[in-house]
């Protein structure tokens, strides 16, 4: 029951003018952004952080950023049905079936149910989080040292195996990431590392331009130089509605995509790509016209979207009780976070309970304005995708090297924000993806400090490491993870040969 | 430029990214050495120790990289929507790209975010082929100068007004 009063509290804290407006303000530029071409939510988020540093109360920064994220991936949505070719990874899906809806002149109906199918994901989704997390936080403090590493290790190897092709180039970049994270002072002795006696290198690289780079001047360089010489085709679309067909194809679909999001949000498997794949199968399945499949189903839009928002929210579970990112989006949050000097952990919630639960009232509200404002601005959103592309790039530009100097007011860090983003760049030219690379930078230094905790505790004896059941079983699933193509060569061996 | 040949091209220039992983492993190996315990040292486990274990997996993440490119293996390059990935990179707009980047960094602090900002957006705008002089321009003023306006005067963000000082 606690959990309801202190949400009922929360909206007490969301529901003042300046809150709402707030809220109303990150819903209406999230979906600006993140439906512009190229800009995943991630990118959104970091395109937008430096807009709050102007907000001294971080609950109502907080506030404005709960409209956009869900607003960002909303954004983006609308894109890959619209335009085709998704901008991340976990709209491939969507991009799929609702595309082809819209070629068939169904794209009013890809857009609603893609709407309407994210809110109700978004508010069990954040209803879920709202439940869970206290319990989550309970066992979380009682976590020591040896667990976190462990917990931190599953997330480094979950990030670059389960993401991607190629786990060596996962791999590779998420030691890009370790190495950023290294320039700097050591936490616990003070010596500097990697700094090369350069005075603005000694507090580290800020997460923010860490996050730009990769993510918006990494990507505006990339895009820069494949640059699309033809017009893309855009679909145009109507005032996005569902008719009574369409409502009783859709509300399965919502409900199971729920379902499979939530709990693959919640925990480090590299975000939404697989759950979004699996409902596809899922809906595939379950649907009486199994045959419209690939030709514009609407479950196939219905389930997948939800599933995206299901697990976005999923994500917010361990980012607010443990401090761990599991996604690119999340790790931006996190990054937003420390920027108030915030530190997501098991003491949030006691720490800053106004904060918590005004941010989950906010992204229930942010999701309901989502909708009301979404199914009639269809249209609008729509021909944002027309802007001129030397136009997009240069502003993606523009406003990275504003964020990166309003960090800090320096131009040294615009000079490292170009060193990332040439990093980024090569990142994508070579295969190697991302997020490993912005986990890495933001959990690495904590890793670290928990490692040589555990490891003061047990006087160096490397047993310190593994001397709880949790961090022992953590152990067996990274090794599992590590082994399973192995484990994965004898076991689906047989149907592959049959097949071929 | 037929794709046989940039699939070539990718297939080779992919040992640079190994290179470029050993050189990192080997600086951050090297910088490790150097660190001292200090006196602020506590536990047996000091600052040296993970920035080893990172440049040693940089190397033999080199080594497994290249190992994977030369039995054929390679990255993907990234798709997405404005991405045309059957054309050959366009170099020029790059370093047009980073020229408009460094003329914003030098420009900064000298003459101001409205007047570096708006270089910076043409200049972009010009290496991605965009060719509309005067709304380029108009475009850039209006976006560097309502982006000052909205974080130093609006929202209270130090960015600096430069030379502009006293007529915005």
């Amino acid at each position: 029951m606690g959990a309801v009063t202190d949400l009922l509290q929360g909206f007490n804290t969301a529901l003042t003018p300046a809150n709402l407006l707030y809220a109303f303000l990150g819903v209406l530029l999230g979906t600006a952004i993140g439906v512009l071409p190229g800009i995943g939510p991630a990118m959104t988020i970091a395109l937008l952080l430096p807009i709050t540093y102007g907000i001294d109360d971080p609950t109502a920064a907080f506030i404005m950023f709960a409209g956009i994220y869900y607003g960002g991936m909303y954004g983006g949505s609308t894109t890959s049905i619209l335009l085709n070719t998704p901008g991340e990874s976990a709209s491939v899906i969507t991009a799929i079936e609702g595309n082809q809806m819209a070629k068939r002149g169904r794209a009013a109906q890809a857009l609603a149910t893609a709407a309407i199918g994210s809110f109700i994901a978004g508010t069990i989704g954040t209803l879920l989080v709202a439940l869970v997390a206290p319990a989550v936080v309970r066992i979380a403090v009682q976590l020591g040292a040896p667990d976190m590493f462990a917990i931190m290790v599953l997330a480094f190897v979950a990030v670059t195996s389960v993401l991607g092709s190629s786990r060596v180039r996962g791999f590779a970049s998420l030691l890009l990431g370790l190495t950023i994270g290294l320039i700097g002072i050591d936490q616990v002795t003070g010596q500097q590392r990697l700094t090369y006696g350069i005075p603005q290198l000694a507090d580290g690289i800020d997460l923010v331009v860490v996050a730009v780079g990769l993510f918006a001047v990494g990507e505006a360089l990339w895009v820069a130089a494949h640059l699309r010489r033809s017009a893309a085709q855009v679909i145009s679309t109507g005032r996005a509605r569902l008719d009574r067909e369409d409502w009783s194809r859709s509300w399965k679909p919502w409900l199971r995509g729920t379902a499979l999001g939530f709990p693959f949000g919640a925990i480090p498997a590299g975000g939404a790509e697989l759950p979004t794949f699996l409902s596809y199968v899922v809906e595939k399945r379950f649907a009486k016209r199994p045959e419209e499949f690939g030709k514009g189903a609407i479950e196939g839009v219905a389930g997948p979207e939800a599933t995206n928002n299901a697990s976005a929210a999923g994500g917010l579970v361990p980012l607010l009780t443990l401090g761990l990112p599991t996604t690119a989006t999340a790790a931006v949050m996190l990054a937003a976070f420390q920027q108030y000097s915030i530190q997501p952990g098991p003491l949030l919630l006691d720490n800053e309970p106004e904060l918590v639960w005004g941010l989950l009232a906010s992204l229930l509200i942010g999701n309901a304005m989502l909708l009301v404002l979404n199914l009639p601005l269809a249209t609008m959103w729509a021909k944002l995708l027309l802007i001129p592309r030397p136009y997009l790039y240069a502003g993606i530009l523009f406003f990275a090297s504003l964020g990166a100097y309003a960090v800090n007011a320096s131009t040294f860090d615009l000079i490292v924000l170009l060193v990332i983003g040439v990093l980024g760049f090569v990142m994508r030219r070579y295969g190697l993806p991302v997020m490993p690379a912005i986990i890495g930078v933001i959990l690495g230094p904590r890793a670290e400090v928990q490692m040589r905790r555990a490891l003061q505790i047990s006087d160096g004896d490397l047993h310190g490491l593994v001397n709880t059941t949790l961090s022992v079983s953590v152990y067996v699933i990274v090794l599992l993870l590590v082994l399973w193509p192995l484990v994965r060569r004898f076991v689906v061996r047989r149907p592959a040969d049959v097949s071929a | 430029m037929t794709s046989r040949r940039t699939f070539w091209m990718q297939g080779r220039s992919e040992i640079g990214v190994a290179l470029f992983l050993l050189a990192l492993g080997i600086l951050v190996l090297f910088d490790a050495v150097q660190v001292r315990a200090g006196l602020g040292a506590r536990g047996p486990v000091g600052p040296k120790t993970v920035p080893i274990i990172v440049g040693a997996l940089l190397i033999v993440t080199a080594l497994l990289l290249t190992q994977d490119v030369l039995r054929g293996g390679h990255g993907e390059p990234e798709s997405g929507e404005d991405v045309d990935l059957s054309v050959a990179s366009d170099w020029r707009a790059m370093l047009l790209l980073a020229a408009a980047f460094l003329a914003n960094i030098a420009l900064i602090e000298r003459a101001g975010w409205p007047i570096s900002g708006a270089v910076l957006f043409f200049g972009c705008a010009y290496a991605l082929g965009s060719r509309h002089y005067l709304r380029d321009a108009i475009i850039a003023l209006a976006m560097s100068i309502g982006t000052w306006y909205l974080f130093a005067v609006g929202l209270g963000i130090g960015i600096p007004v430069g030379i502009l000082k006293g007529i915005l």
